[in-house]
């Protein structure tokens, strides 16, 4: 293991009871790395990143985020969801606040944040994805593509190292798609370490530093995204991508 | 194109109370029959009942003048051709009705808790009242002040809850029930919910077994059983004691109303609170209850409306609440017979509270729903 690895997975395995979802993944990330995971679905691609904060627990082998290892230890469970953001496929935004307070829940309550404060940088995250003017609509009157805009600023707000993101355009529009990556792909120049699951090969190929496939619950491949694309190992990344390019 | 951009007002016959009346009232000739022996129903049923209750009824005094003071002296046992209702048994019950056997030296006190109690409804019932936040204070504290005014202590004398009565007995266990059973109501649905399963198993044995059993028989639990699991020599009050029972079986009531609420609220409002790194409780009272407890609103209310009435059940233990006191007058060979005016009374009292309760569910349903789901629906 390297030493600025800041995302370690070693040999983790995970059952959904008789179903070996993940079958010893092993998976370095190295700090300002911006990991691309593709692969069929059912391959337990969404799994494994659900295991890097948290969300699901792992049965085997070890996690260990920016020096914290994920055991059933709540302490350390707190804190690795402090440095870990996370953006859903669903949005998942909070329906009965308005945009405003979703983003500032968080920074008020967890981290403390005196009010003035937190809405200040509610307005920042805002612009950095440029929905301001939405600051106090509720969820259920924006767009798909300004929901999932809101829900990247609500977990930029608590100034993760790490983001997450499980399919964030999977459920959106043609027209919105765009407006979601354009984002992600100024977060990713921004420096911030990434592990997207997509199936965006066009921001792969842009901001990927590292491809990684899976299937059937295991890595398959990890390339290079030139290499992955051009010049694929595996015959089953070869399928994988024939299929999803040929659309 | 130039017409299609004038502003096309809707045909004249749907709009305004003829459209109104033509659309729900003489749709059809089925609808029209139907709302013709309805306007028939009631103009056989409405003169009669303004009859009674007001034009043809005694108040104070009977038709020939005479202040009322027996059910004898009511016109329409003088003359059962004319007369109509004999309030008079209201009126000259009234005290007993609102405060039961309250000293009469002492009433002051329950007038100012009533007072005291709609001060500290207002800022529940209204958002935008101004100072809110001060009102909400006073809420707060109202329960530990309504008992030592009540109940007596901190210099004021005391008065045993075997005087209290009528509406204060009804007020006091509604509100008392309605207002712990949900604190505790939340907790449980909560438990059983838990992943740790002691607790859930508590939280369901609890909720079972308080469900299963009838009021009545909780009601008798409270009174016969409660004192024996006391250590010898504390001695509790009587009302308390009906108090516990009917908490208990209000909350159980809570308990799964909130926890289909709960039930309600997708996975994915958790995983978002998690990811953000808040704690169980945070995540709970920040963002899954008050989305849980908006969806439950109705059943919340039919539940509490429930609990206001079924408080009359106290009258088997011998406590006097509003309809005790008024089986109580009954029973009074000066009043025999007056069982209309007094079930009249009593129900049309209940109906007022349970009718607040359930217009301040719609306004609530109403002002909450700007946030959830707009757009979507």
């Amino acid at each position: 293991m390297s030493e600025e690895s800041i995302i370690s997975l070693k040999n983790v395995n995970k059952w959904f009871g008789d179903f070996h979802v993940l079958q010893d993944v092993n998976l370095e990330v190295k700090k300002k790395e911006r990991i691309v995971v593709c692969g069929p679905s059912g391959s337990g691609k969404s799994t494994m990143i659900r295991c890097i904060n948290r969300l699901e627990e792992h049965q085997e082998g070890s996690i260990v985020v920016d020096g914290i290892e994920l055991t059933g230890n709540l302490k350390n469970i707190d804190n690795v969801r402090k440095e870990v953001g996370m953006v859903f496929q669903q949005f998942n935004l909070f329906p009965h606040l308005s945009v405003k307070e979703n983003i500032t829940l968080a920074p008020i309550w967890v981290k403390k944040m005196p009010k003035a404060e937190a809405e200040e940088l509610a307005m920042r995250q805002l612009e950095i994805v440029k929905i301001p003017e939405q600051a106090n609509k509720y969820p259920g009157q924006l767009s798909g593509g300004q929901q999932q805009r809101v829900a990247i600023a609500r977990s930029l707000a608590m100034n993760p190292n790490i983001m997450l993101f499980d399919e964030p355009t999977s459920a959106l529009d043609p027209e919105m798609i765009k407006e979601v990556l354009d984002v992600m792909v100024d977060l990713a120049n921004g420096g911030m370490t990434m592990i997207v699951v997509t199936h965006e090969m066009g921001f792969a190929k842009t901001v990927a530093d590292r491809m990684v496939f899976m299937d059937e619950g295991k890595i398959v491949e990890e390339a290079s995204p030139d290499k992955f694309f051009n010049n694929p190992e595996s015959d089953r990344t070869k399928l994988f991508l024939s299929q999803i390019l040929h659309q | 194109m130039n017409e299609m951009n004038e502003v096309r007002k809707p045909p004249v016959a749907t709009t305004g109370i003829i459209g109104w009346l033509r659309i729900n009232l003489f749709f059809n000739w089925t609808n029209s029959l139907i709302t013709l022996f309805v306007i028939y129903c009631l103009y056989q049923f409405i003169p009669w009942i303004l009859d009674w209750t007001i034009i043809s009824a005694d108040f104070k005094y009977n038709y020939l003048g005479e202040q009322i003071t027996n059910q004898e002296m009511c016109s329409r046992n003088l003359d059962p051709e004319n007369g109509g209702a004999c309030w008079a048994v209201i009126y000259v019950r009234f005290y007993q009705f609102i405060y039961g056997f309250y000293p009469k030296v002492e009433v002051w006190r329950v007038n100012l808790a009533y007072v005291m109690l709609a001060f500290a409804l207002l800022p529940l019932l209204y958002a935008k009242l101004p100072y809110r936040k001060y009102f909400l204070y006073f809420t707060y504290i109202f329960p530990v002040i309504a008992y030592f005014l009540l109940n007596g202590g901190l210099g004021f004398t005391e008065v045993s809850t075997n005087k209290w009565g009528g509406l204060l007995v009804t007020l006091v266990l509604g509100c008392t029930g309605i207002a712990l059973a949900f604190p505790i109501g939340i907790m449980l649905a909560l438990g059983r919910r838990s992943k740790l399963p002691v607790i859930s198993m508590m939280c369901t044995l609890f909720i079972e077994f308080i469900r299963g059993v009838p009021l009545i028989t909780l009601l008798f639990f409270g009174m016969v059983m409660l004192p024996l699991f006391l250590p010898e020599g504390i001695d509790m009050d009587g009302l308390v004691r009906v108090l516990v029972a009917v908490t208990l079986f209000q909350s159980a009531y809570m308990a799964e109303v909130i926890r289909g609420g709960l039930q309600a609220i997708p996975p994915g409002q958790y995983e978002a609170a998690k990811s953000l790194g808040m704690s169980y409780w945070r995540m709970n009272l920040l963002i899954i209850l008050p989305q849980a407890i908006r969806i439950s609103i109705p059943p919340i209310v039919n539940t509490s409306i429930g609990l206001f009435k079924d408080t009359t059940l106290v009258i088997i233990v011998g406590i006097l609440d509003l309809l005790g006191i008024g089986r109580g007058t009954l029973a009074d060979t000066n009043w025999l017979g007056l069982s209309y005016e007094i079930y009249f009374f009593v129900s049309l009292v209940f109906f007022i509270f349970t009718f607040g309760m359930s217009r301040y569910s719609l306004y609530l349903e109403k002002k909450l729903k700007t946030g959830i789901n707009m757009g979507a629906d």
